[in-house]
């Protein structure tokens, strides 16, 4: 056997190495957590790397999970050794398969990143709900707890799933597990290879499909035979613990680790036994090595098979001495009698012949909740009490159905001699990058022991990065953040005033900080929470101007090697010179490829580093005359101080039950109070400059520029800085007009800046807003910015909506959301919230849409002074079309009850009110505002009139009778891909929705993995070779209905069209979709011309805009109207200013001009075909 | 007849050159233009500011926005192979001494003194036949004195031959105060030849966008004047080979250069607006003309209207303008 490397990786690499080298076909769709597992295998094999047998897996991305398990279940069913990865609702996809692939008694593993399952919220962290809802499918369920363990049962899954012809779910926590890097052992080729005989593999070849020995599988049987049917398997699982049990030993043999279904730690006279499987083992484990030491007779049982369950290997893990037992689930089943695994416990147990054995069963670690020792000694001791808590809850506080435990939060189990490090980081600044660099080289250069885990907030711009390092000479047991550090580093001075990020500190501790100020001047900037910190603890005080560093570099902004160097210069963790030579090697083989001056200037940074790193003498007492903010403002809605704000500040962990909605509702317009001040410089307006053309607002993706019209005597009290100038429209004659900055939410993308098309004209440099600099205008511009709100919102009756310029006078409804700065999709929903917020419901797909949407804390989406606007859902990714249509038949069943209800009550209520409000039209604003009077008036008849069910009925539909608005949002994923198959149907439903694609060409939210609306030529995760086929031409698609109102449109390149499409759209009483060209950071772009890349995807050809109308064809016109011109660039003017498209010519030139050449072709002859059919003469049908 | 000519220390078939041009990018281009007769091709530049920009620039928007969100801990797939390095140029090169016979004349724009080398270093050892040092240098600091700028052209120059065995040629600018003395110390550095005169784009105004921006125009046969003149006051005076480069493109243009003392015409502007093809008509012409006139090679002419060979050298000088404005009258 040879050696065996010691490697640095998280558990999703750790499981997707195994799966690559003994797989010949992979189907994968991309799903957080587990979407690493393919992006590996895809990145390998398209690296040339082959498996066990040396041939090249062959890797397919299909269009959902459904898709992957049937493509996996094909590939099987012809014999080749097949897998998969997912997660969640992935999963809950392929149950169908499962259940027929184990009815088959097929071979294969899946391995999936175990993650929460959408109820009354999405999540996207790690529990079990979703591997437990796989468990009545067949398959066998083999957990991991840790990375090694990932791979190591990787094999053993393999080898077993061979032998015993029952699939293999094998399955470990997700981002715990999936996204820890640990250190661990590499298994081997040969490793490998002596786990699989050769002649299992040619066995489950052997029952493969072939016309040389053709039979049937996949009959359908009747009342006579099925039952029989199911029952054939038994043997089978009944095998399979004892072929696993085999296939450990053999494991152990070859590799050195012993495993068992069922591995008892612990004291072989203990009394109290936890039974739990995942991450969560080894925080138990870890526990009861420390109270066993102390004497206590406790135990802990790691589950690693639960299905089949083995009631004997179970039994036999049990010491005699057991008394009692708790079952900890990572899963919740309403209703049931208890979790899965403590029903099981609770069978063994009864059939195991020890019923004396008491059984408790808790639930832990949901959506991946802290599980840590305070919280295992905790029920520890509640198995001690005469009468403990059954069906507990342990790492919450449930103070509605008093399920949850107490425990000790100050117990910890951290090792003397570990370096626990936090470090705070904004995502752009690289810090969790840096620390996976210092991971391997501690883990890979060291003999120590190495762990590093990564907390990302769910924001996309300005988001904060937590990382969590151990080093240490022992292995490290400990799934679990870091509360006490020995080294704190805070990378940027915005956290100094949003977090208390010192109270992790432990006595004296390291504390290192970037920020502007010297050694001799920084104190005085702390908060005096800060200070007390240091004071009281003691802590070790570094500074370092790292953008400063950075700067005299030319590393631009990036200060990852610079606070990477700081940290082991002063946190002894290596010798210095040692650290410093590790580090320049990894920046070599990091950027190596990219050439090598970014090697040199990393190198040059590194060096710098050490003469601009200072120890600060810090003072004796706390001198600060200031403090850290209060999260949200006193003014903020009491749900919002008590619930949103606790959130916000990191502290949502500590809410209690009772303060969570019980049904997944939360209120709209919080994001509002989440003041994120993240944007170093922010726009000025220069009214003298100004054109009034609105175009700043229209494209700003945080709604953190706004225009305004009041009259002046509106201006009465404003700031003294508060800017404005006449008005120059015809509407609104003698009234001013005001463009105001959200200092405070506006990210600095510059897209207003870029889009803004008036100079001045002494220097054209210069433009009617321009960039400066924040810190200085915050205070001013808070208030400015506090006024402007307070000015009236303009009558929509009197605005002119078919223009931009007054358009944009409306008030957004959709505002500082946590989407990525110059984000390219959100300006179309803000527009939508604009013109029709106020009477729309939102159906939005899973992905980014939805998270900026409506992801915790807050959401950007708002309401009026009357107190409407959106109203916004998330069902899943795949089915939002049919999500969006179900609620359009709502309101058409609704509104048509509540005509024939008003129909029948019309005299009752006023005949002539009646009328008005069946007949009403509604075409435009003013229209509206009147139907929404009739209807105050008539619910007013309707309250004053004591009447039967029916005029209650009548009451409380009255609203319907408003027009409403029913958008259907998401991304080319989910209309493209996964949720195709629904658009189409509720395309051809004929009922009136609108549907509006973000067309990012790419899984954005996911980390860019290819769709079917990917552009030919274009680079993405699993076409790193540039996508072969051409984009999918889904507005040509819809046109064939020929009832379908299509548009195709791109703000940055025409803005009116836009705007006209948007309006068409909502007034069309059919199905709409809107595809709007959505630029985005996985296009490798910087995001502030992304408004300048719309319009050279216009310019091209590649792009073009275009409407469908269907009411035209009516009239006698061709409904095909092409908005853009014939190509006017090449397509090369376009595409080569996208990393997309240019790191395939860096990588492989040839295919790359090979594919802009098709590409160019592509355009050509889609502009011949929409030219041709928007010439066609529809005057005579 | 004998169309030979030396150059760079190179016996080359005759005086026809491609410049350094995007028409060299395609190696099928580069037989094309064997082909069609030329002697050698000077492929386009190498820019080294534009390498690092480029390493730059995919570096920063591959990781932008990486490990920043937890769904999306990267945007892009990690290629295996990356060439943000010279590699693509060198390669070029190696395809093009495999694809055509006649010499292969590298040209590089360094910005580095180590960038410089490096990568001289490298196009030598990738199998150029020599390397034109393109020099783009605009001195806009009022600080900058002209001795400063002539020493980073003899730096550059000096450095690169001490690294280097293939012959070196300087693409220069026509704006040095005292052109001959300049030509004469980098002929005395070592350059195997001056190129006469990279030909800058000058930038435009858009008074209707007020933005300032690039405007290029091809060459025609007026502008060939100005190289002409200092060929024509340079040969014999200096040992090195002299090309003439900016407005050849006619046959007679060719001869005029080779009479003022160019050993090589170098050919761009011509061959965009007339293909490549061009080239032979440009032989045919040049062949016919010395049939005509009965010369029997190019060495015959060679500087033969140079000004220390022509009855009127001031005509090359100053007074020149006077005489040119007295006949106009």
């Amino acid at each position: 056997m040879s050696e065996r490397p010691i490697v640095t990786i998280d558990g999703n690499e750790a499981a997707a190495y195994v799966a690559h080298k003994t797989n010949e076909v992979i189907a994968i769709y991309p799903i957080t957590p587990s979407s690493p597992m393919g992006e590996w295998a895809d990145q390998w094999s398209a690296e040339g790397k082959t498996n066990l047998w040396g041939t090249v897996p062959l890797v397919v991305e299909m269009q959902s999970e459904g898709g992957a398990a049937g493509a996996v279940h094909g590939a099987l069913q012809t014999g080749s050794l097949t897998t998969t990865f997912t997660a969640s609702q992935g999963l809950l996809l392929m149950i169908p398969n499962m259940y027929k692939i184990a009815g088959e008694l097929t071979s294969t593993v899946f391995h999936v990143a175990a993650r929460s399952l959408a109820a009354q919220a999405l999540s996207i962290f790690g529990d079990h709900s979703d591997v437990m809802a796989t468990r009545s499918t067949g398959w066998a369920l083999l957990c991991s707890s840790s990375v090694q363990e990932v791979m190591d049962f990787a094999l053993i899954a393999q080898a077993s799933t061979l032998q015993a012809r029952v699939p293999f779910l094998h399955f470990f926590d997700g981002f715990r597990t999936s996204h820890e890097v640990a250190k661990i052992e590499q298994l081997t080729d040969d490793d490998m290879r002596a786990m699989l005989p050769y002649e299992l593999i040619l066995a489950h070849r052997a029952r493969a499909l072939s016309p040389d020995r053709p039979f049937i599988r996949g009959t359908a049987q009747n009342p006579d035979v099925y039952f029989q049917g199911r029952e054939t398997v038994n043997p089978f699982y009944a095998a399979t613990p004892g072929i696993v049990q085999k296939t450990m030993d053999k494991f152990a043999g070859l590799v050195g680790r012993q495993y068992h279904l069922f591995d008892y730690v612990g004291a072989p006279d203990a009394e109290r036994v936890i039974v739990i499987m995942g991450s969560g083992a080894e925080t138990v484990h870890h526990t009861v090595n420390y109270l066993t030491a102390r004497g206590e007779k406790v135990g802990m049982v790691k589950v690693r098979l639960f299905r089949p369950w083995s009631v004997e290997h179970f039994m036999a893990a049990l010491p005699p001495t057991v008394k009692a037992i708790a079952a900890m689930d990572r899963c919740k089943e309403p209703g049931a009698a208890g979790e899965p695994l403590y029903l099981d416990c609770v069978t063994a147990v009864m059939e195991g012949g020890r019923p004396d054995i008491r059984i408790i069963g808790g639930r832990y670690g949901l959506s991946s909740k802290e599980f840590t020792p305070g919280m295992v000694k905790a029920i520890f001791e509640e198995l001690a009490k005469p009468q403990p808590k059954n069906h507990f809850t342990v790492g919450i506080n449930d103070d509605v159905s008093h399920t949850s435990l107490a425990y000790d939060k100050g117990f910890n189990l951290e090792m003397p001699g570990t370096v626990r490090a936090l470090f705070y980081g904004l995502g752009a600044d690289g810090t969790v990058g840096a620390n996976k660099n210092s991971i391997k080289i501690i883990g890979e250069e060291t003999p120590f022991y190495a762990q590093g885990y990564f907390v990302y907030d769910s924001k996309k711009s300005g988001a904060t990065t937590v990382s969590h390092l151990r080093f240490g000479p022992a292995p490290i047991q400990q799934p679990y953040l870091i509360d006490r550090a020995n080294f704190i580093a805070v990378h940027q001075t915005v956290f100094l005033e949003r977090y208390d990020v010192l109270a992790k500190a432990e006595p004296g501790a390291v504390f290192l900080l970037n920020c502007p100020w010297g050694p001799d001047e920084v104190w005085d900037h702390l908060p005096r929470t800060y200070q007390r910190h240091i004071l009281e603890k003691k802590l070790k005080f570094y500074v370092i101007d790292a953008y400063d560093v950075a700067k005299k570099t030319g590393m631009g902004g990036r200060i990852n090697t610079i606070m990477q160097t700081c940290f082991f210069a002063i946190s002894g963790v290596l010798p210095r010179d040692e650290a410093i030579n590790e580090i320049k090697k990894a920046v070599e083989k990091t950027y190596g490829k990219r050439g090598m001056h970014v090697v040199q200037q990393n190198w040059d940074a590194i060096d710098l580093t050490l003469e601009h790193l200072y120890e600060v003498k810090v003072p004796d007492q706390i001198t600060s005359t200031f403090d850290l903010p209060p999260v949200v403002p006193p003014e903020a809605p009491e749900f919002v101080q008590k619930v949103t704000a606790e959130i916000i500040a990191g502290r949502g962990d500590e809410l209690p039950v009772s303060a969570i909605p019980v049904d997944g509702t939360w209120p709209s317009g919080t994001a509002q109070w989440e003041k994120r001040n993240i944007a170093l410089e922010i726009p000025v307006w220069d009214p003298d400059v100004c054109i009034q053309c609105g175009k700043c607002a229209m494209v700003c993706p945080h709604a953190a520029i706004r225009v305004k019209v009041y009259p002046p005597e509106a201006l009465a009290g404003a700031p003294a800085t508060f800017k404005s100038t006449p008005w120059k429209g015809k509407e609104f004659p003698g009234w001013m007009y005001t463009v105001q900055v959200a200092p405070e939410d506006c990210t600095g993308c510059t897209a207003c800046v870029q889009i803004c098309p008036a100079k001045n004209r002494r220097e054209p440099r210069l433009k009617a807003i321009n960039m400066a600099p924040q810190p200085p205008l915050r205070a001013t511009e808070r208030e400015n910015y506090a006024f402007f709100l307070d000015i009236p919102e303009v009558d929509r009756s009197q605005v002119n909506v078919r223009q931009v310029k007054t358009a944009q006078l409306l008030q957004p409804l959709f505002e500082y959301s946590g989407a990525c700065a110059g984000c390219g999709e959100t300006p179309y929903i803000k527009l939508l919230t604009q013109l029709f917020g106020d009477r729309t419901i939102i159906a939005n797909a899973t992905g980014c849409s939805s998270i900026y949407g409506g992801n915790l804390p807050t959401t950007p989406y708002t309401f009026n002074k009357e107190g409407r606007g959106p109203a916004w859902s998330n069902s899943l990714f795949e089915d939002n079309a049919e999500f969006g249509l179900g609620m359009r038949l709502t309101l058409d069943k609704q509104i048509e009850f509540a005509r024939e209800l008003l129909t029948a009550h019309a005299d009752l209520v006023g005949r002539d009110l009646a009328e008005a409000i069946l007949h009403a039209d509604q075409s435009d604003e003013a229209g509206i505002i009147a139907q929404r009077a009739r209807v105050a008036e008539l619910k007013k008849r309707l309250d004053s009139l004591n009447g039967a069910e029916s005029l209650r009925q009548l009451r409380n539909l009255a609203d319907v009778f408003v027009k409403k608005s029913i958008w259907i949002v998401g991304g080319d994923g989910w209309a493209y891909d996964i949720g195709y198959g629904g658009l189409d149907h509720v395309l051809a439903s004929g009922r009136n929705v609108n549907i509006l694609v973000l067309d990012t060409e790419v899984y954005s939210n996911t980390g860019g993995q290819m769709s079917k609306a990917t552009p030919r030529g274009a680079v993405a995760k699993f076409a790193a070779g540039g996508k072969p086929a051409p984009k999918k031409d889904l507005a040509m698609m819809a046109m064939s209905y020929g009832n379908v109102y299509v548009a195709r449109v791109a703000m940055g390149a025409n803005d009116q069209q836009t705007l006209r499409a948007f309006l068409e759209a909502e007034s069309y009483d059919g199905p709409s979709l809107i595809i709007a060209y959505s630029h985005c950071i996985a296009h490798g772009i910087d995001m502030a011309y992304g408004n300048e890349q719309q319009r050279r995807a216009v310019d091209s050809g590649y792009w073009i805009l275009m409407r469908y109308d269907p009411r035209l064809a009516a009239e006698g016109k061709n409904p095909l109207q092409l908005d853009s011109k014939a190509p006017k660039i090449p397509l090369k003017d376009y595409v080569y200013n996208e990393t997309r498209y240019t790191m395939l010519v860096k990588a492989k030139p040839e295919d790359a001009a090979h594919l802009l050449a098709q590409a160019q072709e592509d355009v050509k002859s889609r502009w011949h075909l929409y030219e041709q059919l928007a010439s066609l003469d529809y005057s005579g049908r | 007849m004998d169309l030979s000519t030396t150059y760079m220390g190179m016996r080359l078939k005759n005086p026809i050159v491609p410049s350094a041009s995007p028409l060299s990018e395609k190696i099928s281009t580069i037989r094309q233009m064997e082909d069609a007769g030329a002697a050698a091709v000077v492929l386009y530049s190498l820019f080294e500011e534009q390498i690092e920009q480029e390493a730059a620039y995919i570096s920063h928007y591959m990781e932008y926005g990486a490990e920043s969100y937890a769904e999306a801990l990267s945007y892009f797939p990690k290629p295996s192979e990356f060439r943000l390095g010279p590699e693509e140029y060198l390669e070029h090169i190696r395809k093009a001494k495999e694809a055509v016979d006649i010499p292969i004349i590298a040209s590089l724009n360094g910005v580095s003194d180590g960038g410089w080398i490096d990568y001289s270093t490298l196009i030598q050892q990738a199998g150029a036949d020599g390397l034109e040092i393109n020099l783009y240098f605009l001195p806009t600091s009022p600080d900058v004195t002209c001795g400063q700028v002539e020493h980073v052209y003899l730096d550059v120059l000096a450095n690169v031959k001490r690294h280097v065995s293939i012959p070196v040629a300087m693409k220069l600018s026509p704006y040095f105060s005292a052109f001959p003395h300049t030509a004469y110390l980098l002929d005395r550095a070592g350059a195997d030849a001056l190129v006469l005169f990279n030909r800058f784009y000058q930038p435009d105004l858009d008074i209707e966008e007020l933005t300032v921006g690039p405007h290029l125009v091809l060459s025609n046969s007026n502008e060939m004047r100005l190289p002409l003149r200092w060929i024509a006051i340079l040969y014999g005076r200096v040992g090195c080979s002299l090309a003439h480069t900016t407005g050849i493109h006619t046959p007679e243009d060719v001869l005029k250069a080779v009479m003022a003392g160019a050993d090589v015409a170098q050919v761009c502007s011509a061959l965009l607006k007339n293909g490549i093809g061009h080239i032979t008509s440009l032989l045919d012409g040049i062949t016919r003309w010395m049939e005509e006139h009965e010369y029997e090679s190019i060495d015959e002419m060679k500087g033969s209207l140079s000004q220390r060979n022509v009855a009127e050298p001031t005509a090359f000088e100053r007074a020149n303008y006077m005489k040119t404005l007295h006949s106009y009258r």
